[in-house]
């Protein structure tokens, strides 16, 4: 797929339809990509990769992409069109600066998994399939695909892109996602045993803010945690406030709106499973007011921004949170 | 800093007898900014007030806190106290120590802490109140009144007789409602075509009123003084203005076998119809879910026998979009149903009847020519026993209603008496838990069935009614007598609790106004503004507030006119001051607050910005238009990045607030 990518890149440059390439390039290590800016088909020659762990959502980049003059062409998974169609209902996106190519995904993987596996030394990585063949400085070894997917993708919720420009590869379909497994075993602790497990989580938190600056929902010109004015600014973790506040304030801020891409627990250096509390509030938006998905459909109205006559009592929603 | 002067009232026991006002006052007086206080037997008396307006002079006060009742009970007379006195009136916050604290309160010592508590938020919001002034905006001086039954008829009336012009929105083909299907009415007898027919031509002649009939309220926009109405005029397959109403269609219609619901199913008519021979406007209706020609295309004898050419079969729903300044509800009632009532055998035997029906059974427009019949077997029966508080006042746990239907007694007194009248030789037993008949000549009305006519009113209630061998079997108990009765009755009259119209929820979500837990719309004052509902504009007429009869039906409609039309009258309103207002420099442009804005007060623009690398860059932001905005801050909760913020509610206004109650 690389090269197909690759090879669409350089057309689209070269025929002058586009000036810039968002795409992927190896960072320090070749599991450590981050998502870069291509000029010329040169370059992306050179540097351009796709492969498993090419993870980032480049969505977001298009909000300042949209600012300059010319067109950008942008590679999108599928689940990156959820953020890019969110981001364009809510009109932070100039559509017409955006060249966006769809292309097919086949799970990401997380570095984490495979060293909680024990395997040290990591050199390579080749996909065979449903198999990984990893070479490290102590030999080589084999290990299951599944195994080493990022959570995010093993519970992956479409291979079908919302919208783009063009396609590579086959078109996916929605699937039927078991993403919810895990909130229901949250959902069934005691309130003091989940408190436990997320103080246990969120105490990890060094306030780096990667969280917010990766997430697609997270564009605001300026965010209330950047703001004097707003009484919740604050940089350093110099109290309990992330572990208790931070990480609430921001789910509530982009509740209704997440694409439920899961950036936000990949970039966590602390690995806070920081995805789950967002999931949890698209659980009980399906269960309080119909099936949702932000992102899903270009023309859909939010339901916490809607109002229907089927929509459940204030007094139901809490006592369901009983 | 602020210079805060706080009240603190007593209302006379009211909040006195339950918080220590001297200790509030001693205490507020000690808080930061508070160079004054004082407490005081009636705040909202003329001497309280000018103890207000002197502390301002006196002590030049910035601000005030009152520690009263409800800012809804009087706000606004503490806020003209103070514009008298010279500050501005957002400068004035009031602490609700009746309401939320005293009334539900017992003991002393935590009530008055809570009152403290409360008084301290207030001041703390004071601190950052700063002068607003309210907009104008005009009003619309047309008025909509929903539901066309006797209320709405008679509010519609008074309205158009100021000079206003109107306009009625009816669901079913003819106004009329309730009333047009009763026979008699109490305590005089007259009868109901009588006095009704005539106001119903009224309507129709009067070149100010407008009758939507067979139309229904789909979308309302705007405020009060400016509601933008979306009316849905229902296909009726006939063209109302060829239409002559000469009925030859609805005599001719070969579908017969439709249950005729303005007699309440006791007899069928064609799939095109006129409700009844005085319907206004009198147009000839088809039902689509009886009408052959609808249903298979085979048909079209209706259209054959239209001299006028008034059928259309392709006929759709069409829109009317009105403004209007005020909207009266007058959607009225309906009797319950009574499936769930299966001890009085309701629908097992068709001579067990609501009052509703018996109305229309001895109507002279009705099913029987106004002869008493059995529906069963059309005999006459000798034997009826009429069941009162069917439904109504049952426990909690009970299918019925808690309340008291109100009517019941009077109407069943009447048909217990008519029955008498008209046919001396049948014997009429009444099962009652109480008589209610509190009104103007309403007791002497129920004496006279009970002295004059010989009717046998029984207090107790009936346990079982059972078809036996053509008789209703009634099995009951005579509380007084201390024993069961056993009655083989030939006619069993239930009278039926009455509940809001069904189109009453969804219309008051649509108005926003407030409900009880019965549905019935809720006053903004139950005893100073019965007729008017919190949500400013709109007003109440009739039953859907409450059960009424007639007489006080009339009276609470031309009430509700009189409120309607002091507010037309008024050529532009104050708007209000505490409106949202957008941070353009933090606003994002995503039209979440657009969205959420019940008022439609928000619009976004493209606007150039220089940005602070000196570069210009063009951004779409929201903007406010203040004469729209009510103020309810849906939008700024939902702004993600708090660039929108209301004037007198800020977000730091509301932060200072529960940090001072958590302090």
């Amino acid at each position: 797929m690389q090269k197909v990518i690759r090879e669409k890149a350089i057309e689209l440059l070269r025929s002058g339809k586009v000036d810039r390439v968002l795409g992927w390039k190896e960072g320090e290590f070749f599991y450590d990509q981050t998502p870069h800016l291509f000029l010329s088909p040169e370059e992306v020659e050179r540097t351009f990769v796709y492969n498993g762990f090419s993870g980032a959502n480049l969505s977001k980049y298009l909000v300042k992409e949209g600012l300059k003059e010319g067109v950008v062409a942008v590679f999108l998974k599928p689940c990156d069109t959820y953020s890019f169609s969110q981001l364009l209902k809510e009109h932070r996106i100039a559509r017409d600066k955006i060249w966006a190519v769809g292309i097919p995904c086949e799970g990401k993987l997380d570095i984490e998994l495979l060293r909680k596996m024990g395997i040290r030394g990591i050199k390579t990585i080749e996909e065979k399939g449903d198999e990984l063949l990893v070479s490290t400085i102590y030999g080589e070894k084999t290990v299951a695909k599944k195994d080493v997917l990022a959570e995010r993708c093993a519970n992956c919720k479409s291979r079908k892109h919302v919208l783009y420009d063009e396609l590579l590869g086959e078109e996916g379909e929605v699937l039927d996602s078991a993403r919810f497994d895990q909130i229901e075993k949250l959902e069934q602790m005691t309130s003091e045993e989940r408190f436990a497990f997320w103080q246990n989580e969120l105490s990890r938190c060094i306030r780096c803010n990667a969280c917010r600056n990766v997430c697609p929902a997270c564009t605001c010109e300026k965010c209330v945690f950047d703001n004097a004015d707003s009484g919740i600014a604050s940089k350093a973790p110099a109290s309990s406030f992330e572990e208790q506040n931070f990480h609430i304030i921001r789910a509530f801020h982009v509740v209704g709106r997440c694409t439920d891409c899961g950036e936000c627990s990949r970039v966590c250096p602390q690995g806070i499973p920081l995805h789950l509390i967002n999931r949890k509030f698209i659980k009980d938006i399906n269960a309080f007011y119909g099936a949702y998905q932000a992102g899903e459909n270009p023309d859909e109205r939010a339901p916490l921004t809607n109002y229907s006559t089927e929509d459940m009592e204030p007094g139901d929603v809490f006592k369901k949170g009983e | 800093m602020q210079r805060i002067g706080v009240f603190v009232c007593w209302c006379g026991s009211n909040i006195a007898a339950t918080v220590d006002v001297k200790a509030v006052a001693e205490a507020l007086g000690k808080e930061p900014g508070v160079v004054y206080f004082e407490d005081y037997q009636y705040m909202c008396s003329e001497e309280g007030q000018n103890k207000i307006k002197n502390a301002i002079r006196d002590y030049k006060l910035t601000g005030a806190v009152i520690c009263s009742c409800s800012p809804r009970m009087h706000e606004n007379t503490f806020r003209k106290a103070a514009a008298a006195a010279g500050i501005n009136s957002f400068m004035v916050e009031i602490a609700n120590i009746r309401e939320q604290c005293s009334w539900i309160h017992k003991d002393k010592v935590s009530a008055t802490e809570k009152a403290i508590i409360l008084g301290r938020a207030a001041i703390a919001k004071v601190h950052l109140n700063a002068p607003l002034t309210a907009g104008e905006s005009p009003v619309v001086k047309r008025a909509l009144v929903i539901g066309g039954g006797i209320a709405g008829i008679q509010t519609a009336l008074d309205i158009a007789d100021a000079g206003f012009e109107v306009d009625i929105v009816e669901k079913k083909p003819t106004i009329g409602g309730k009333m047009s299907q009763i026979d008699k009415t109490f305590p005089t007898l007259d009868c109901a075509a009588c006095i009704l027919t005539p106001k119903m031509v009224d309507v129709a002649q009067n070149e100010k009123i407008r009758i939507f009939s067979y139309s229904e309220v789909d979308a309302v926009k705007g405020f009060v003084g400016n509601f933008k109405v979306s009316i849905r005029r229902k296909a009726r397959f006939v063209d109302e203005v060829k239409c002559t109403g000469c009925g030859l269609c609805t005599e001719k219609c070969p579908q017969k076998k439709v249950p005729n619901e303005f007699n309440l199913g006791l007899d069928q008519r064609r799939a095109i119809y006129i409700p009844f021979a005085q319907a206004v406007p009198k147009v000839a209706t088809i039902d689509a879910d009886y009408c052959t020609m609808l249903k298979t295309g085979k048909c079209g004898v209706c259209s054959k026998v239209c001299a006028a050419g008034a059928i259309d079969y392709k006929q759709k729903d069409t829109f009317v979009e009105e403004e209007y300044g005020a909207i009266v509800v007058a959607t009225g009632f309906n009797p319950i149903e009574l499936k769930k009532y299966d001890e009085f055998a309701y629908s097992q035997s068709p001579d067990v009847i609501t009052s509703l029906e018996f109305e229309r059974i001895t109507n002279a427009a009705g099913p029987t020519g106004g002869t008493l019949l059995r529906p069963s077997d059309g005999t006459h029966p000798k034997k009826i026993v009429f069941v009162q508080c069917v439904g109504s006042r049952e426990d909690g746990g009970g299918c019925g209603k808690t309340y008291c239907s109100k009517i019941c007694c009077m109407y069943t007194a009447k048909h217990a008496m008519l029955t008498r009248e008209k046919y001396p030789d049948t014997e009429v037993y009444v099962f009652y838990i109480d008589v209610r008949t509190p009104g103007k000549s309403f007791d002497e009305f129920y004496r006279r069935a009970v002295e004059e006519y010989g009717v046998h009113y029984v207090k107790g209630m009936v346990g079982k009614v059972s078809p036996e061998n053509g008789k209703l079997m009634v099995r009951a108990s005579d509380l007084i007598e201390g024993k069961q009765l056993n009655i083989d009755a030939d006619l069993v009259v239930l009278a039926a609790a009455i509940e809001p119209d069904q189109s009453a929820r969804p219309l008051a979500t649509m108005l926003t106004a407030s409900m009880d837990t019965n549905d019935f719309f809720t006053e903004a004052h139950p005893k100073l503004r019965p007729v008017e509902s919190p949500t400013a504009g709109i007003f109440l007429s009739g039953c859907c507030q409450g059960p009424k009869d007639i007489p006080e039906t009339v009276a609470q409609a031309s009430a509700c006119a009189a409120k309607v039309i002091g507010l037309l009258a008024k050529d532009k309103l104050t708007c209000n001051a505490c409106v949202a207002h957008s941070s353009e420099m933090l606003c994002n442009g995503c039209s979440t607050c657009e969205k959420v804005c019940p008022y439609g007060a928000i619009s976004y623009e493209e606007k150039e910005f220089r940005m602070p690398d000196r570069t210009t860059r063009v951004r779409r932001v929201a903007s406010v238009n203040p004469a729209v905005c009510q103020g309810c801050g849906a939008c700024t909760v939902a702004c993600p990045s708090g660039a929108m913020d209301l004037h007198g509610f800020s977000n730091r206004q509301i932060m200072a607030e529960v940090d001072a109650i958590c302090k």
